[in-house]
C-alpha cells in the first residue's frame, strides 16, 4: 500500500521527561490515512508516554505535532478531540449504567434547551452501530449486561463517531477472548477504509505482525525502527523490542 | 412498554411493599385509614419526603449529604429572623432558599475543588450551619405566626393539606430533570463511573456543584413547610433528620454505590418509614420499638436489593 504523501499525524523530535527521568528522546511518529500502525516497545520503552501526548494526556517537553501539515497544539484530551483524534482504553471506558445511545453521546449530549433528545440520539446510535455491523439485540439494556466485545465496540463506534481522522487504540483487545478480538478487528479493517488512520499498540506481536502495515518500535524512549511490518520477521521484531538495535535492511527506513 | 421492562421496575416493587403496609396496618387499626390520619401522616412525610428528593440526586451521584438537617435549621432560622424585623414573608422565604442553596454551593465547591470526599465535606457543613444557627439565634426559638406560613402548614387546598403540594411539585420537577434533561443525565453518568465521565468531557465538577445545590436549596424549601407547621424556627429543629432522608433513599432501593435508582421510589421509602412511626403510634406501642424496626427495615431493604442484583 502506498501511503498518502500527506500524513496525517506528525510528531516530530518529541522529548519528555518527568523531573529527572527522561521518558522520550526525540522521538517522531508518523501515521498515514488508512493505515494501521503497530507501535512497539516493552514496558518503559516510551510508547505509552508518547501516545498519551497525541491523546492529550500528558504534553511533551519538546517537540511539535503537526495534524494534516498544520501545527497543532494539544494541551488536554478537549483539544486532542478538536483535531479529530480519539483514544479508546483497554479498560473499556463506558458507563455500565447506561444504555449504548447514552454511552455513545456522552458528554455531547443532543439536546434542545437543555432536555435531551432521546429518539434522535437513539435513531443516530442506531445508524452508527449499523454502519460498523455491530449487532445489539436492544438500544435500551445497560451496556453492563454486555459482552465484552459489545462494548468495545460501543467504545470504537463512539471513538469514531465524531469526524475522527485518527483512532488511538491502547490495547483494545487485552480484556477481550479470542472471538471478541477478532469481531474488534474486523471493525478497525472497516476503519481503515472509510481513510481513519489508526495507531494500534499491542503487546501481542502474533497480532501486531498480521495486523499492522507499519511498525515502529521505541526503546529507552528513542525510536529503533521505523517500516512496513513485513519487511521483518516476527523474532526480528521481538529481537529488536528486547535488544533495542535496529536490524539492517536494504529497504528499511529507520528514522529519517 | 414491554412487560419485563415493567418488572424491572424498583418502582414497582417498593410500591407493593407500601401498599402491603397500608392494608395490613388499616386491618390492625380502624383509625389508620381515617382522613384525618391521613392528613397527619401525610403532614408528617412531607419533610423528610421533600429531603429525600435531594438526597437520592446526590446518592444516584454517587455522594451523600450529611449536611440537610443543618441547612434546614440554617434557613428556617434566617427565615424567623427576618420575620422578628418585618421583612415581608415572601422576601423572607426567598432569603431562606438562597441561603440553603448558598449552603449547597459551598458543599459543592469543598468536594469538587477542595476535593475533599462528600462525606467528610457535608460532615463539616452540618456542624457549621446548625452552628451558625444557634449564632443568629443565641439558642432561641422564633415565634413565626405571620398568616403566609400559617397557611402553608394548616390550610387545605382541595381538600388536600398544602405540604402535600410542596412534595408533589418537588418529586415532579426532580423526576422530569433527572430523566429529561442533560444534567440529569450526567448525574447518573457520574454516579456509574466518574472517570469515564470525566474521560468523556462531561464538566463533572460543575454538575456536582449544582447537584449539591439543588439538595441544599431542597433542604430551604423544606425549611419554608417546617417553619408553617411549627410556627416558629427553633435553632435546634431537624436535628438527625438527614439520617431519615436517607433512609427513605436507601429503603426505595437507589443504590448507595451510585447510578442506579429513580427519585420517585425515595418518596415511598419516606412513606414506608412516616406509615410504620405513624402505625405504631395509633397501635400503641413505644416509639422506642420504632427505631428499632425502622432500623431493621433499612438493612433489610438493602438485603433484598443485593439479592436483586446478584440474579
Amino acid at each position: 500500500m502506498m501511503p498518502d504523501p500527506t500524513p496525517l499525524v506528525e510528531m516530530r523530535h518529541i522529548s519528555k521527561h518527568f523531573g529527572g527521568l527522561q521518558a522520550l528522546t526525540d522521538a517522531q511518529l508518523e501515521l498515514y490515512p488508512g493505515e494501521v500502525l503497530g507501535v512497539l516497545g516493552h514496558n518503559g520503552a516510551g510508547k505509552s508516554t508518547l501516545i498519551k501526548i497525541l491523546s492529550g494526556a500528558e504534553t511533551a517537553s519538546e517537540g511539535a505535532i503537526f495534524v494534516e501539515g498544520r501545527k497543532a497544539q494539544i494541551s488536554g484530551p478537549n483539544d486532542a478531540r478538536a483535531y479529530g483524534i480519539e483514544t479508546i482504553y483497554q479498560e473499556l471506558a463506558l458507563c455500565g449504567n447506561l444504555d449504548a445511545p447514552a454511552n455513545l453521546y456522552m458528554g455531547r449530549e443532543l439536546h434542545k434547551w437543555g432536555f435531551l433528545r432521546k429518539k434522535a440520539m437513539a435513531a443516530e446510535a442506531t445508524k452508527a452501530l449499523g454502519r460498523l455491523n455491530i449487532r445489539i439485540q436492544s438500544l435500551d439494556v445497560e451496556v453492563d449486561s454486555m459482552s465484552g466485545g459489545q462494548r468495545q465496540a460501543i467504545s470504537i463506534s463512539r471513538a469514531v463517531h465524531f469526524d475522527t481522522k485518527i483512532l488511538i487504540m491502547d490495547e483494545p483487545t487485552a480484556a477481550l477472548g479470542m472471538e471478541e478480538s477478532k469481531m474488534v478487528m474486523e471493525l478497525t479493517v472497516e476503519l481503515k477504509k472509510q481513510g481513519i488512520g489508526i495507531i494500534w499498540i499491542s503487546h501481542d506481536i502474533h497480532e501486531v505482525f498480521n495486523f499492522t502495515d507499519r511498525i515502529t518500535i521505541l526503546h529507552g524512549g528513542k525510536n529503533v525502527v521505523t517500516g512496513p511490518t513485513k519487511e521483518f520477521t516476527q523474532d526480528e521484531i521481538v529481537s529488536m523490542i528486547i535488544s533495542g538495535l535496529a536490524v539492517e535492511r536494504r529497504t528499511s527506513a529507520a528514522g529519517d | 412498554m414491554q412487560f419485563t421492562r415493567i418488572r424491572s421496575q424498583p418502582l414497582v416493587w417498593i410500591l407493593l411493599v407500601a401498599v402491603l403496609l397500608a392494608i395490613v396496618l388499616s386491618f390492625l387499626s380502624p383509625f389508620f385509614m381515617t382522613v384525618g390520619n391521613m392528613t397527619n401522616l401525610s403532614k408528617q412525610v412531607s419533610i423528610v419526603a421533600i429531603l429525600a428528593a435531594g438526597q437520592a440526586v446526590v446518592i444516584i451521584s454517587g455522594g451523600i449529604d450529611l449536611s440537610v438537617g443543618s441547612v434546614l435549621a440554617l434557613s428556617a432560622v434566617v427565615i424567623g429572623a427576618l420575620i422578628q424585623v418585618d421583612v415581608d414573608p415572601l422576601i423572607a422565604t426567598l432569603a431562606g432558599l438562597a441561603v440553603g442553596t448558598l449552603a449547597g454551593l459551598v458543599n459543592g465547591i469543598v468536594i469538587t475543588h477542595g476535593k475533599i470526599p462528600p462525606f467528610i465535606a457535608t460532615l463539616g457543613m452540618l456542624g457549621i450551619a446548625r452552628g451558625l444557627a444557634l449564632v443568629i439565634t443565641k439558642g432561641v426559638s422564633y415565634q413565626v405566626l405571620v398568616p403566609f406560613f400559617l397557611y402553608i402548614g394548616n390550610a387545605k387546598f382541595l381538600g388536600l393539606p398544602i405540604p402535600l403540594y410542596f412534595v408533589v411539585v418537588t418529586y415532579l420537577v426532580v423526576t422530569v430533570m433527572l430523566h429529561t434533561s442533560v444534567f440529569g443525565r450526567h448525574v447518573y453518568a457520574i454516579g456509574g463511573d466518574e472517570r469515564v465521565a470525566r474521560l468523556e468531557g462531561i464538566p463533572v465538577d460543575r454538575q456536582k456543584i449544582k447537584i449539591y445545590m439543588l439538595s441544599g436549596f431542597l433542604a430551604a424549601l423544606a425549611a419554608v413547610v417546617m417553619t408553617g407547621r411549627l410556627a416558629a424556627t427553633p435553632p435546634s429543629v431537624a436535628q438527625g433528620i438527614e439520617l431519615q432522608a436517607i433512609a427513605a433513599v436507601i429503603i426505595g432501593g437507589v443504590s448507595f454505590v451510585g447510578g442506579r435508582g429513580i427519585v420517585l421510589t425515595a418518596l415511598i421509602g419516606a412513606l414506608i418509614m412516616a406509615m410504620i412511626t405513624n402505625g405504631l403510634n395509633i397501635l400503641g406501642i413505644s416509639s422506642f420499638y420504632q427505631q428499632v424496626l425502622i432500623g431493621m427495615v433499612i438493612i433489610v431493604a438493602v438485603w433484598l436489593d443485593n439479592l436483586k442484583s446478584q440474579k
